[in-house]
């Protein structure tokens, strides 16, 4: 008959002695062999080695007996809202590749096609010089935005910094709106007044286009604070790049946000350089989705070059937000292919590196072969799809083009709002 | 009429607000249950509960933003700084992302929102817990900025402010709460961007705001014992500035000071008399002048500090120099 202090079958619970020995040796960096620990069978788990086994047991979703505990210690040392988060989490199924039907497969295609064509025709009319300023491409990253679109409702909100066109087409926004606003238009999205950095779209949930790195965070959580006090179900997602993750109000937003239990989802779009500085030079803990932890807030990293993989992940984080669990941090590892703006010297990294991705990363490229592999589309459709793509974007761009530029009578009007009978 | 310290002004205003509109919300350091630093908030708590009085971290660049993020998302936050000067550390959500948008969205979206707390000198708190934001928030568009006085215009401008569809700068003088005014029992508002005449005149403008207002007015009564009528405008509004009313006053008296507690360089009394002389230069009888902090960080010893900001003495001595 078991005693109530044998707790030998922790051992077993947690992987058998080899596997207990191999993790504890790695969790508090003693080295401790198999034998060691297989011997804790009889003789009993010393108290020196129980705290690192109560948090292995905590990390794996596992009940502590309360007499576990070594003398002095209880589960408040142990239960911070992290591990309880995280074990929750961790009760939270993964979606599975299962989930993903074909037509998934031809609108990740399609969106994410139409992102990189769009991207590539903004590139152009900025060399043309029928765009100014500041102009920072998406090209790369196209499956993190259709991932994420894939995976909330039309009445969620979003809101990101200054590399913004594709969410905003993500969102529904009109690309042709968007084009005016690029090139000074009067019919642009934001009037003309705004530039890349700038655009709006409140009727599709969507809050900009901020261009100073990182505070959209505050604004984003704030967003979700509002769905909570109106007791609303949409949730947040605030979009923030690697660099932004070092800004101090990106740490202040995480706290409110765990302490007032927000809907939010903090969606990291790691692209591996702020600017011209990689993370590692800009970041000293790299591992970005983890950066939530003291706050209790879990997180994790996602392939975001996979458009699959994103929304499989968001999924997942979409339904912990919604059952009411409060803030989750999604990292997308993820690359843009052009600078960081259109001034760019591209010195930060080699030629070879952005190739080899373009190369073997590329989730456009990912995707076409899943349309083609599962005889979804064959070589022709494909193309076809492009050609549609690119004859439509073309035509909005000339028509853009021809469009008058903003009034100067726009030159005065929005800087205070009159109500709305004004 | 009743008699109210400016104080409770305030806080009977954002009660009053609160009960009829559910998206006005009061968000700071220690609203709730502390019930303000400067007990501002007090009952409040008591009345509208722990979720529409919230008290933050102190995480001033955090829930400034988040408050604005509320106000995009059609909330009207009423955003307490325990004092101004804790605002540098937000300074960017106020002027980048509050102030900005509307214009930067083509008037897709607007930010109604109130940004509240006391400003400027207090006594020997030394320079970083005494800087006035006046002249610094009336150089931004997008902002209204708002200084009262006394308790019946610091109700009814507060009651504007909550109810205007922008961002709104409120500046409060903590030496002013514990000041007892009339205010009138019935249910009212006053307009953004009016100023009122404290005392009619006809021999010298004196505009000031906020506390300034009383130097000005005991300035006003040491010249009226030298046969000499000052008319002193409560400026009110700082942004838009109420310049008509200012103008027709010089018109009628000639002669203008402008008195403030922040400092010179570029603040709110080179506003006004650039307005004067390009508008009402044919009507000096005398040069337009202006007082205001001496040019140097606020020192902490008294006696040192007494001497940097106007009080009525220096008032009347420059206005003096004018005839």
């Amino acid at each position: 008959m078991k005693q109530d202090n044998d707790f030998s079958y922790l051992i077993d619970l947690l992987g058998g002695g080899r596997r207990l020995a191999k993790n504890l040796s790695s969790f508090t960096n003693l080295t401790l062999n198999e034998k060691t620990v297989y011997s804790w069978k009889q003789q009993g788990i010393p108290d020196k080695w129980k705290p690192a086994i109560i948090k292995l047991l905590i990390k794996s979703g596992n009940d502590v007996p309360e007499l576990f505990f070594p003398p002095g210690m209880n589960i408040y040392n142990f239960n911070s809202s992290l591990s309880e988060s995280n074990v929750l989490l961790s009760k939270y199924k993964d979606f599975k590749r299962d989930k993903i039907t074909n037509e998934n497969i031809k609108s990740f295609h399609k969106n994410m096609l139409f992102l990189r064509r769009f991207e590539e025709k903004v590139g152009q009319l900025y060399g043309l010089g029928l765009i100014g300023g500041f102009c920072h491409l998406y090209i790369g990253q196209e499956a993190v935005s259709v991932g994420i679109e894939a995976a909330i409702e039309k009445d969620d909100n979003v809101i990101t910094g200054y590399r913004c066109h594709a969410h905003l087409l993500s969102r529904g926004a009109s690309p042709y709106k968007i084009l005016c606003e690029l090139m000074g238009k009067d019919e642009g999205i934001s009037k003309g007044k705004g530039g890349s950095m700038h655009m709006f779209a409140p009727e599709n949930n969507f809050w900009g286009g901020h261009g100073i790195v990182g505070a959209q965070v505050p604004l984003g959580t704030g967003l979700a604070f509002a769905s909570k006090y109106k007791n609303k179900s949409s949730l947040s997602v605030t979009y923030f790049g690697d660099g932004a993750a070092n800004q101090g109000q990106v740490y202040e937003s995480y706290n409110m946000a765990s302490l007032w239990n927000l809907p939010v989802i903090f969606c990291i779009e790691n692209n591996q350089y702020g600017m011209g500085t990689s993370i590692k030079r800009a970041s000293a803990g790299t591992d970005l989705s983890k950066h939530g932890e003291s706050f209790g807030i879990p997180g994790y990293a996602i392939n975001g070059m996979n458009p699959i993989s994103v929304y499989l992940g968001a999924l997942k984080a979409v339904k912990w937000v919604r059952d009411g669990n409060g803030p989750i941090i999604l990292e997308m590892k993820t690359y843009r292919y052009r600078g960081h703006s259109m001034s760019d010297p591209a010195k930060y990294r080699t030629r070879e590196e952005v190739q080899k991705m373009r190369e073997e990363q590329d989730p456009i490229e990912f995707i076409k072969k899943e349309l083609l592999d599962n005889s979804i589309y064959d070589d022709e459709k494909i193309q076809n799809i492009d050609n549609k793509i690119r004859a439509e974007i073309n035509d909005l761009a000339d028509k853009a083009k021809n469009a008058v530029l903003s009034k100067e009578d726009n030159l005065y009007k929005d800087v205070l709002f009159y109500g709305e009978d004004n | 009429m009743s008699k109210e310290p400016v104080r409770n002004a305030i806080r009977d205003a954002m009660a009053e607000e609160m009960r009829n509109d559910p998206d006005v919300f009061l968000i700071g350091e220690e609203v709730g249950e502390y019930e303000g630093a400067y007990k501002v908030s007090q009952g409040l708590i008591a009345e509208f509960g722990d979720k529409r009085i919230i008290d933050t971290p102190i995480t001033e660049a955090g829930f400034t933003g988040l408050a604005v993020g509320a106000s995009i998302a059609g909330l009207k936050p009423i955003v307490e700084f325990m004092t101004w000067n804790f605002a540098f550390q937000a300074i960017d959500q106020i002027i980048n992302s509050a102030a900005k948008t509307h214009y930067m969205s083509g008037g897709l979206v607007n930010i109604p929102i109130v940004f509240r707390g006391p400003n400027g000198s207090a006594l020997q708190v030394g320079a970083q817990h005494s800087h006035d934001l006046s002249s610094l928030f009336i150089n931004i568009p997008g902002l209204k900025v708002v200084s009262p006085y006394d308790s019946t215009d610091a109700k009814g401008l507060m009651k504007s402010s909550i109810r205007d569809p922008n961002p709104v700068i409120f500046l409060e003088n903590e030496l002013l709460y514990n000041e007892v005014f009339e205010v009138p029992d019935i249910d009212y508002t006053i307009p953004l961007g009016t100023a009122s005449i404290k005392r009619s005149g006809t021999d010298i403008t004196i505009t000031s705001f906020s506390r300034g207002v009383r130097a000005a007015m005991e300035a006003a009564e040491l010249l009226y014992k030298k046969n000499i009528s000052a008319e002193v405008i409560d400026l009110r509004t700082l942004r838009p500035l109420d310049t008509e009313t200012i103008i027709n006053s010089v018109k009628k008296t000639n002669r203008i000071v402008s008195v403030e507690e922040g400092w010179m360089s570029s603040g709110v009394g080179a506003e006004i008399i650039s307005s004067i002389t390009s508008s009402a230069f044919d009507y000096l009888d005398a040069p337009p002048e202006r007082i205001a902090a001496l040019d140097i960080p606020l020192p902490y010893a008294s006696n040192l500090e007494k001497l940097c900001i106007p009080d009525k003495e220096n008032i009347y001595n420059l206005c003096m120099t004018l005839f």
